[in-house]
């Protein structure tokens, strides 16, 4: 199994969505988040006092799939996700070991 | 149906006739005392037209005046504009403030703006108000109305032949309680409750009051509109330097001797909610017109022109300093808007009653152009933590438009100005001509007052209860230290 975490503009969350549903997932978590990569913040100024605001938010999506969906998921997260301006986010892949669904105690891939 | 209304219609018309009877009957049996006599209807007329131009009523002993109390028109007025001016504290001016500062402090503004409304409301009504506007010396009230004395619906002549004295004893509380409501904005955020209302106890009776009574009672030295006797016969329609330049001073003077916020300049600041003060400011130039217009103490044309210059000046400094920041920024901000509009609110406050439109767009431009100056430049030059702009905004206004009303203030738009009181005190001659130095002296006599008086009350306060919280408290919020709340459990 893998997990797919990808963080994106918070604007994209909806295109972002049908992609993943239309590539056949049916499941996933969604996270408000803070940070900040070469895009950096901008600047807040309140009559004379100037504040530079460093973490800008963006949404995390997280999704654990069986491995053979992981290349064709994240390249579809890379197509509806992409504006070509900086700051449109990052896809970390990584292995998982174990998945439990609490309700039946199925594991692994019949959990996901 | 018919038959009943007949019966009712009968019933009235044979009480109509069978009253002057009854009239008669009752001066016949206390036919003792000589019965005063009834006026002519040229008297009666002279009464309303009274009433109708705000003027004083005319007064012949030998009859007695068949309207009783007050003025039904000027009263309503007065009474709505009271309300419109608390509205400017409670919740206006405590949103303002609100919404400027940190999350964790937003309950402790909040606590202040009441605390200061019920402190002073009951030092209003125990003496406040007597050695403000009662007769005394020159320089203070004595003590005949304290404890509402001889103050009740019917008017007195000294302020108003036509507004209950009660309403007139409202109306002027209401600035007594956001004069010191003003004053938190330089020291909010690190200033421990008890001191901040310690504060505001001595503040009233060592600044407010007398400066109230040296402008604006009928002996005051300074008060130029209505002491035929002042030795410098200033004006301040709405409180410029009574309310304004007072508290815009003080907050300077208070917050350089309590020193800045932990960490200022270092640490990010910037205010939890701006929507909080936006609306804090929508509410306060709503109250304004209950502040300036109502000034007039009237419902009459002053008040309408008054009402004309408030929104001008208003409309004219909210995008005048929005201006400003677009050109120089590139972005204007919502705070710019609102303060802009706050500070042209300000700097019209003295000036509304005496001056034409035309001088009110220009004081609206000037209103918002200095305080966008001191806000920006000075505090940046000066270091001085005014933590919610009090003294760049409103000691600012308030002093500039004191000193402008000098220039622009005219018989035309006030005839009050031209009157046997101010011939007598020379401000009649003083119009268009050397009124802004007289201005000058009584901004200067103000200020000495203010600035001294809050150096003293300061370390008086500081040596009784202290001044301000630890700094671990000062982190924690003022609100979870003093107040046991939060702002926000959302």
């Amino acid at each position: 199994m893998k997990k797919i975490e990808a963080i994106i503009k918070p604007f994209k969350l909806e295109e972002v969505k049908a992609a993943l549903t239309d590539a056949g997932i049916d499941g996933m978590t969604v996270s408000e988040v803070k940070g900040f990569g070469r895009q950096k913040g901008h600047t807040e100024i309140y009559r004379g006092s100037e504040y530079t605001v460093d973490f800008l938010p963006k949404i995390k999506l997280e999704i654990v799939l069986a491995d053979s969906m992981a290349e064709s998921v994240a390249a579809a997260i890379v197509k509806a996700a992409k504006t070509g301006k900086i700051g449109d986010g990052k896809i970390f892949i990584s292995h998982i070991d174990e998945a439990i669904r609490i309700r039946t105690e199925e594991t692994d891939e019949k959990a996901v | 149906m018919l038959k009943s209304y007949c019966r009712v219609a009968f019933l009235a018309a044979a009480a109509a006739v069978l009253l002057p009877f009854g009239g008669i009957a009752a001066t016949t049996s206390a036919h003792m005392v000589p019965a005063p006599a009834e006026p002519s209807v040229e008297q009666r007329l002279a009464d309303v037209e009274a009433y109708i131009n705000n003027k004083a009523r005319p007064v012949d002993e030998k009859v007695t005046s068949k309207i009783a109390g007050p003025g039904p028109g000027h009263n309503a007025w007065m009474m709505t504009s009271a309300a419109l001016v608390l509205f400017m504290t409670l919740p206006g001016l405590a949103l303002f403030y609100g919404g400027l500062v940190r999350k964790k402090n937003v309950l402790s503004v909040l606590a202040q703006c009441l605390g200061i409304a019920g402190m002073v409301t009951i030092f209003w009504w125990a003496g406040g108000y007597s050695l403000s506007f009662a007769k005394g010396n020159p320089f203070i009230g004595g003590l005949g109305w304290a404890f509402l004395n001889g103050v009740d619906a019917t008017p007195n002549p000294d302020y108003s032949p036509w507004v209950s004295h009660n309403i007139f004893f409202i109306y002027q509380m209401m600035f007594a309680i956001i004069t010191p409501a003003l004053i938190i904005g330089s020291v909010a955020e690190r200033m421990k409750y008890s001191a901040v209302m310690l504060f505001v106890a001595f503040w009233m009776f060592l600044v407010y009051f007398p400066v109230a009574h040296m402008l604006w009672s009928s002996d005051g030295f300074m008060s130029g509109l209505l002491n035929p006797q002042a030795k410098i016969p200033a004006i301040d329609f709405a409180g410029g330097i009574v309310v304004h330049l007072t508290s815009g001073w003080s907050a300077l003077v208070l917050c350089l001797i309590l020193g800045a916020r932990k960490g200022h300049g270092r640490e990010p600041m910037p205010p939890h909610n701006m929507v909080l003060c936006m609306c804090g400011t929508g509410m306060l130039w709503v109250g304004w017109y209950g502040f300036n217009a109502g000034s007039a103490i009237a419902a009459d044309g002053i008040a309408a022109n008054a009402f004309v210059n408030t929104t001008l000046s208003a409309a004219v400094g909210c995008f005048g300093w929005g201006f400003i920041e677009y050109f120089t920024k590139g972005k204007p901000s919502v705070l710019g808007l609102c303060s802009g509009a706050v500070g042209g609110l300000a700097t019209i406050t003295p000036a509304c009653g005496f001056v034409t439109p035309n001088a009110a767009i220009l004081i609206g431009l000037i209103g918002a152009a200095v305080p966008y100056y001191a806000c920006n430049k000075l505090k940046a030059k000066f270091g001085y933590d005014d933590a919610l702009d009090t003294f760049g905004i409103h000691a600012m206004g308030g002093t500039l438009g004191s000193i402008l009303v000098g220039f622009f203030a005219t018989g035309k738009i006030n005839p009050n100005l031209i009157s046997d009181v101010t011939r007598a005190n020379g401000l009649a001659a003083q119009l268009g001509n050397g009124l802004w130095l007289v201005q000058l002296k009584a901004i200067f006599i103000c200020l000495f007052i203010s600035i001294v008086g809050t150096v003293i009350i300061t370390y008086l306060v500081k040596m009784i209860v202290g001044l301000r919280l630890s700094h671990e408290q000062e982190n924690q919020g003022l609100d979870i230290a003093e107040h046991g709340e939060e702002g926000y459990i959302l």
